[in-house]
């Protein structure tokens, strides 16, 4: 096995010179990517206005500030109605997810080759769209308002929480199923006794980590007219009245940072 | 071991999920009391939704018949910029993120460089891409360039974040074996830190390709470029049979960018 020492490089190197080049051609092919797309994106920037942009900037902190804090009071019920819509919608979301987890997870779905695929894909269509896109079309079929949130959101939240959820499914101990089946339980009842015991932190997790994403979402889906904070912040965008908008963002803020730490909180006490 | 008394129950009950019985019973009638106040302030008009329900099936119509062809200029340029948009905010988004989130490491980085970095990662993960794209659109104009900013910004508090929790994760004893050699800073960084993260650093970057697509197909509703606007257009025009197609190729698009960075992942790890 020994080689004259000659023959070994002088140098320790991780890679083979082969490797090496590899590696440059896809950083290189990489690079390429990026500055193609650049020009392509770009085709039709106006640099003035890029240019332009600090004058602009400056310009707008000055409209931003001082917030008007009067408007605060004026925002009390869509402080209300977005979380009116988190909430409301993640509970629907959850109604609509814990069927199709277990019908997605690979050890309690009725069939493999037909179910699971298409519980699979509700869960891809239902998370690949954004709550706002959900919220569009909503507002077009059910009208502006509230109502289009909460199916908005829950819309949103069921493939969420189905993908999590029918991980952990799949993740449980199988031994606990069986000793339960062993004492000649129904399938419902191996779920009630075996599975759901085992889910249930994990579930409860999943839900307020949730429920704290649908607040930040939701306090934006009035831009398209369903309801709550969005709405009141494209009223006040739309007389470009910035020292309001000010309000609205620092609301938002506020809002977030508490529900986080909710959040964080209930999670910590659960797992 | 006591032997079971008459007067115990022979029936097991399971123990229950919260186990204070104060605690639990509060929790319930919160529960109840807030879903009371929440459903009577939320109004339904039934009729608008009985009327809308025409529209709805006009939707499912135009899932089934989706129209590429007549807005397919619109739909073409848009998912153009969408795409270039997320391709050119991940590469700048990452460039970005890494010394940040180097900094951002308590092992690594000095404490006035830790604060002020956790500080930008803060500033970026509390406002949601919607919004930093408003003031963005208000002070770059309209169009792709605005959303690929509001991207990357979005990008660097994730990637950041995870990053620097990543590499104050990693295994000590490496970078320790490295500074016996008497490596200086950087190199500690690139001999002994590096090789540990760079695994889920590239996992990360793809999971968040993923993520920029997703939302580059939003934040066009408020000007910032990409599909959302053609989008919206078509929603705001009633062609329902558009926008489905619209958003049958942002599905497919995110289904393939969802496996292949998966498979991507696995080859890396």
């Amino acid at each position: 096995m020994a080689g004259t020492p000659a023959s070994f490089p002088q140098a320790w190197r991780k890679r083979t010179t082969r490797g090496e080049l590899l590696l440059w051609v896809g950083w290189l092919a990489l690079v390429a990517l990026f500055v193609f797309c650049w020009e392509v994106m770009n085709e039709n920037t106006m640099w003035f206005f890029v240019v332009d942009a600090p004058a602009q900037a400056l310009d707008l902190g000055s409209r931003m500030v001082p917030p008007r804090w009067s408007y605060l009071p004026a925002l009390m019920k869509p402080l209300w109605d977005t979380i009116n819509m988190a909430t409301l919608g993640t509970l629907l979301a959850i109604v609509m997810a814990i069927p199709v987890a277990f019908l997605a997870a690979r050890n309690t779905t009725p069939s493999e080759r037909f179910v699971r695929p298409v519980a699979l894909l509700g869960i891809v269509a239902s998370r690949s769209i954004n709550a706002l896109i959900w919220a569009l079309l909503l507002v077009a079929i059910i009208g502006p308002g509230v109502p289009a949130g909460v199916v908005a959101i829950a819309l949103r939240s069921v493939g969420f929480i189905a993908k999590l959820l029918y991980e952990a499914i799949e993740e449980i101990d199988a031994s606990q199923v069986e000793a339960v089946t062993a004492t000649g339980a129904s399938s419902a009842q191996v779920i009630d006794y075996a599975i759901v015991p085992q889910i249930l932190p994990a579930f409860a997790g999943i839900c307020v980590f949730r429920w704290d994403i649908n607040i930040r979402e939701s306090a934006v889906l009035g831009l398209v007219g369903a309801g709550g904070l969005g709405l009141a912040l494209q009223d006040s965008l739309n007389v470009l009245a910035w020292p309001q908008v000010t309000v609205i963002f620092v609301l938002i803020l506020l809002t977030v940072l508490v529900s986080e730490w909710v959040s964080a909180r209930v999670r910590h006490a659960i797992i | 071991m006591t032997t079971a008394s008459p007067a115990n129950r022979t029936v097991w009950r399971r123990p229950p999920f919260i186990t204070d019985p104060r605690l639990r019973w509060a929790i319930y009638g919160g529960a109840v009391v807030y879903l009371i106040l929440a459903f009577a302030t939320i109004d339904v008009n039934w009729v608008r939704v009985y009327e809308g329900l025409d529209r709805g099936m006009r939707f499912v119509r135009g899932f089934l018949v989706p129209d590429f062809t007549s807005r397919w200029s619109d739909i073409a340029q848009g998912m153009q910029e969408s795409l270039t948009m997320t391709v050119t905010s991940t590469v700048v988004g990452i460039l970005i993120s890494v010394p940040i989130g180097i900094g951002a490491a308590r092992n690594i980085a000095p404490m006035p460089v830790y604060l002020f970095c956790r500080g930008i990662i803060a500033l970026s993960r509390s406002f949601q891409e919607i919004i930093i794209a408003i003031l963005f659109v208000a002070m770059f104009g309209f169009g792709p360039f605005a959303g690929f900013l509001t991207l990357s910004f979005a990008t660097i508090g994730f990637l950041s974040k995870l990053l620097a929790e990543d590499i104050e994760d990693i295994d000590e004893a490496q970078a320790e074996a490295i500074r016996a050699t008497g490596a200086g800073w950087w190199q500690v960084v690139n001999y002994g830190i590096q090789p540990q993260v760079m695994p889920r650093l590239i996992g990360l970057s793809l999971y968040r390709l993923d993520i920029n697509f997703r939302e580059s197909s939003v934040i066009g509703i408020v000007g910032a470029g990409g599909i959302g606007a053609t989008l919206n257009t078509a929603m705001d025009r009633y062609e329902y049979d558009s926008a489905a197609a619209i958003l049958i190729m942002i599905i497919i698009i995110v289904m393939i960018a969802e496996y292949s960075s998966s498979f991507i992942r696995k080859w890396v790890q």
